[in-house]
């Protein structure tokens, strides 16, 4: 059984509660940091942990927190990313929903680091639901006075809000979210000026996603030591896993860094092998963003070393034979699954959420759209794919945000890796094409 | 082009200023989209431009501010919608589970296609992108609530039920007990 830093006392009933969550050691590292450290010594303790971004990015947290610029007598911000959307990923609402004191405290204990007085929690539309449960836990922190002036005595006031979307895949990326907060379309900035330096209403900003927040808290009860004890080299700490598609057992996992992938699929702890005794045919192992893998390259790397659930261990062999940890969103594909349908789904979606700002996403993606349903229609041609590849290519890299690069890397993988079932799925319409000419003639 | 006919219940308008409270003095306009939720969920599900008018009027803010905001998020209807608006997720992990089979067998009991609406008004039927249900695929949300782990069985059951109660669904109600 690994550590479990965020999930460990997800079982207990009433967790949600605040009399709950204090009585099992909640708020403590509000506690700690308002009285016994400086803002600085917070921040420092995460630059120690080794803390790197859950939300996909794995951006090191503490250096993002010391880029933020600190002018006199202008008001800094932290927002905290919820608008969890990438597909595959299910874990923030898994943690809102079951522990929302323990994102509160994470808030509050990381907004005295960067000193900032107010802070947003930014949340999908479609978790309507969960603001009432994010709601309520705010208002009960209030009444126990770990939120509003002066909070423990001390010259530290904070304010924390919740703030609904409306269904934009893009708002997760964070100049679109900020853009979004404003009351604006989710249109990402062009950078620089980072959030940083000019984020929420021109103020330095700091976001970071739900689960980023929420492990500041065991960082600062135990030390950024010992939280690097935890996982495996630079990947410290714990990660929850969003486990998806055809296995047993799919739902929110909270694993140690370096857990092997074979036991991550097929143990009992974890997604308890693929369903219906089927084998095992591909893995997206970061939400849709990264790169596809087929069963042999998941399994072991190209060196034939086992592949760990780790950052450097997925993406090791780079995208030639390896992935990314990405958001943790590890959907597993059995063998029956085609995968040329499934890389026309993730198309389609990618075209669906462009904004539509750079055109090499917003006609790109339509137009992988289109060839691929055409050649699940029937009426593809061999050159389709090298034509797939040649817009894909011409995506990456020649946008505003990622949402470009995210669009090209799951058609690039699926080309590079499974490139034989897409010429099949062609050449056999090609033959009936043929045979019905033969015969037309 | 202000309708006189459109205006907020005191309760939600009381709810709208403390939603304006949220942000700092002078940037109110952050609070446009979660009026718009209100304000979709107060007049029948989606936004006229009547609607879309009046809440520029709340803000004061151009009309068109609202309307550019209304038109790029996915969840504001612009056009009227049946009483339940089913949204089935249909991305690569619901659809590896059995997305398409619960889409047609809607369309099977519905008896409309995707993106339209029953004659009795009750229903329309839209596929949306992933809602982060991933692990309970497939999934539907209807108003506020997500309904997991869906077969054929357990969709008539929820179509039997919505039907029975007759209410619109928004995404402002109550939660259900969720019963995954």
């Amino acid at each position: 059984m690994g550590k479990k830093l965020l999930l460990k006392n997800d079982h207990i009933p009433g967790i949600q509660s605040y009399e709950v969550y204090r009585n099992t050691g909640g708020y403590t590292s509000v506690e700690k940091a308002l009285k016994s450290m400086t803002p600085d010594a917070v921040t420092e303790e995460v630059k120690k942990s080794g803390l790197r971004g859950r939300g996909g990015a794995g951006f090191p947290t503490g250096m993002k927190w010391s880029f933020l610029a600190k002018p006199p007598g202008v008001a800094r911000y932290l927002v905290c990313n919820a608008d969890e959307s990438e597909p595959g990923t299910f874990k923030d609402r898994y943690l809102m929903e079951h522990i929302p004191h323990l994102l509160i405290e994470g808030m509050i204990t990381s907004s005295y680091a960067l000193g900032a007085n107010a802070s947003y929690i930014y949340i999908r539309g479609e978790y309507y639901y969960i603001t009432r449960i994010l709601e309520k836990a705010i208002a009960e922190a209030y009444k126990n006075g770990w939120l509003g002036k002066n909070i423990l005595g001390t010259d530290f006031s904070h304010d924390l809000y919740v703030h609904v979307g409306a269904g934009a895949y893009i708002c997760g990326e964070e100049t679109a979210l900020l853009e979004s907060l404003e009351g604006k379309r989710g249109n990402p900035r062009i950078k620089p000026p980072f959030p940083a330096v000019a984020g929420l209403y021109g103020c330095p900003t700091v976001v970071n996603n739900v689960e980023t927040i929420a492990a500041v808290v065991p960082i600062i009860n135990d030390g950024g030591e010992e939280y690097a004890k935890v996982g495996i080299g630079k990947s410290t700490g714990t990660k929850l896993i969003s486990a998806s598609g055809h296995i047993n057992k799919p739902g929110v996992y909270e694993i140690e860094l370096g857990v092997p992938v074979e036991e991550f699929i097929y143990s009992d702890e974890y997604c308890g092998g693929i369903w219906n005794n089927k084998k095992l045919k591909a893995v997206v192992a970061g939400g849709s963003s990264v790169p596809i893998l087929p069963a042999e390259l998941i399994l072991k790397t190209a060196a034939g070393e086992p592949r760990l659930m780790s950052y450097e261990s997925l993406s090791d062999g780079g995208f030639a034979t390896g992935t990314m940890l990405g958001s943790g969103g590890f959907i597993v594909m059995d063998e029956t699954t085609s995968i040329v349908k499934n890389l026309w789904n993730f198309t389609r979606f990618y075209h669906h959420e462009s904004c539509g700002q750079c055109s090499p996403c917003r006609e790109g993606t339509g137009w992988m759209e289109k060839v691929l349903h055409r050649i699940l229609e029937g009426h593809g041609k061999m050159s389709d794919v090298d034509l797939l590849w040649d817009i894909q290519s011409k995506i990456e890299g020649k946008t505003i945000c990622p949402l470009g690069d995210a669009a090209a890397w799951p058609v690039a993988s699926a080309i590079r890796h499974f490139r034989s079932e897409f010429e099949e799925m062609i050449e056999k319409v090609e033959q009936q094409r043929n045979l019905k000419k033969e015969f037309s003639v | 082009m202000q309708n006189d006919n459109i205006k907020f219940s005191d309760q939600s308008l009381d709810y709208v200023h403390s939603l304006m409270k949220r942000y700092p003095e002078g940037k109110h306009k952050s609070a446009l989209i979660p009026i718009l939720h209100v304000a979709q969920a107060q007049f029948d599900g989606w936004l006229s431009p009547a609607v879309m008018d009046y809440v520029a009027s709340i803000l004061k803010i151009q009309p068109v501010e609202v309307y550019e905001v209304a038109s790029f998020y996915s969840m504001f209807n612009l056009k009227p919608v049946g009483k339940c608006l089913i949204e089935v997720c249909r991305t690569s992990s619901c659809w590896l589970r059995g997305a398409e089979d619960i889409v047609s067998h809607l369309e099977n009991k519905l008896l409309i296609k995707v993106g339209q609406t029953t004659s009795d008004g009750m229903f329309t039927l839209k596929t949306v992108e992933c809602l982060g249900s991933c692990g309970t695929a497939p999934m539907m949300q209807v108003g506020t609530d997500f309904f997991e782990n869906l077969n054929k069985e357990k969709t008539d059951s929820l179509l039997q039920k919505f039907r029975s109660e007759g209410k619109r669904r928004t995404y402002l109600d109550e939660p259900e007990t969720r019963n995954t």
